[in-house]
């Protein structure tokens, strides 16, 4: 059988490339310390030695529109452009391509479908940035197959919280049943308290620093219970008008299961979002 | 009311570099041109749809390139964001200027915001 070799949860900050290759006047006060915990980060995935990626995001309004708007979709291509025009003219990310593993997402699809998930499928998919900006910090050399994985936090109606937990848990047991000799890596990335074209955007820190204390304990420590006792669809207003992509941190602690601590925990308090930063060794692989 | 289609127009204004640039020099104009030609363009087929226009509130907004009447209206956060930004951070020397100022110029919000659902 396959195994997890390693989840990874992780903020995705689209600005971070521009950051970390700026030089001279360009460059933010904040950018050495930033690339210190990414390479730290990075180390993370490395140690556990993956053959294949499964790439949980979120598209952006890019290939997905509000005229056939899927829930929860898997892509299954034997290859993935990357990137799109507007995050090139607004962030400096460049067009990207990764190989697809084709077997793999056609196991997903058809174990997910079975085990209750009625899940969309693109056989033609471009990603975006939730999938690239996790290759640029995490795998930078884009040397890995993967298998994306959308879902909607973007529009609603929106799944219930509840539904983001159980399809991680569902895809981690999948991966676990795989059979295959392949080491996967689990990567999902979302969001702690964040504000997009709203009042409370681009501040000094995140728009609900609490919020964010709150959730990364809730993450480092995988307390599902007190993450769903807290969070609705409704209450994720409050922190943020972006804050759903919380929803694919609360997959990723179902991907790792419930109450298993993090074996590393990093965070950075940034201007406009904290950043977030959580792996675990379901096998002991890593540590 | 159309929120869908006020973020109809975001989207495929925000995704084309040509229109980013038509819609910042022809407000008016570029919204009238695509109301009549583009609004009912079924954007995965060749076919179109009937019944799909602006409200004159809307057509105001997007005409005016009015940011707070169409978050008030609302329209999607993110590509309103997005949209404006290609449009006007161009003209503010200090990074992030023009993000800031359409925070504060939001600021008489507090949650709950208008509803985005479509």
């Amino acid at each position: 059988m396959a195994t997890v070799a390693a989840v990874i949860a992780s903020t995705h900050h689209p600005f971070y490339l521009r950051a970390s290759t700026a030089t001279g006047e360009d460059r933010p006060p904040f950018a050495d310390e930033w690339v210190a915990k990414i390479e730290a980060f990075r180390e993370t995935l490395t140690r556990a030695r993956p053959d294949v990626l499964v790439m949980v995001g979120s598209d952006h309004f890019h290939q997905l529109w509000l005229d056939n708007m899927p829930q929860f979709l898997i892509g299954k291509a034997p290859f993935y452009d990357a990137n799109y025009y507007n995050e090139e003219r607004e962030f400096g990310l460049p067009r990207m391509g990764l190989r697809g593993d084709e077997e793999l997402s056609a196991y997903l699809l058809r174990g997910g479908i079975d085990e209750g998930f009625d899940l969309a499928f693109s056989n033609e998919l471009r990603v975006d940035h939730s999938i690239t900006c996790p290759i640029i910090t995490l795998r930078p050399q884009a040397d890995l197959p993967i298998v994306p994985v959308y879902t909607n936090i973007f529009a609603p109606p929106m799944p219930q919280p509840k539904r983001f937990v159980e399809l991680g848990q569902a895809l981690r047991r999948l991966v676990e049943a795989w059979p295959s000799d392949q080491r996967v890596a689990i990567i999902g990335t979302g969001h702690l308290s964040l504000e997009l074209g709203g009042p409370r955007q681009f501040g000094p820190h995140g728009p609900d620093p609490e919020f964010d204390r709150k959730a990364v304990e809730w993450i480092a420590s995988a307390d599902l219970k007190s993450a769903l006792a807290e969070v609705s669809l409704d209450s994720l207003w409050q922190p943020g008008n972006a804050t759903h992509g919380f929803m694919d941190f609360m997959l990723m602690m179902g991907a790792a299961g419930e109450n298993v601590p993090a074996d590393y925990t990093d965070s950075l308090d940034l201007f406009h979002t904290m950043e977030a930063y959580f792996t675990w060794y379901p096998e002991g692989a890593g540590r | 009311m159309s929120k869908y289609l006020v973020n109809k127009f975001l989207y495929t204004i925000d995704r084309d570099p040509d229109l980013v640039e038509r819609y910042r020099e022809d407000p008016r104009g570029t919204v009238d041109w695509w109301e009549a030609e583009r609004a009912n363009q079924i954007l995965n087929s060749p076919e179109r749809s009937t019944w799909l226009s602006f409200t004159d509130a809307e057509r105001d907004a997007l005409g005016s390139q009015d940011y707070v009447a169409l978050f008030e209206l609302g329209a999607h956060n993110f590509l309103l964001l997005t949209l404006f930004i290609a449009l006007f951070e161009r003209d503010y020397d200090e990074p992030l200027a023009f993000q800031r100022e359409f925070a504060a110029r939001l600021s008489h919000w507090s949650v709950p915001y208008p509803d985005i659902s479509t």
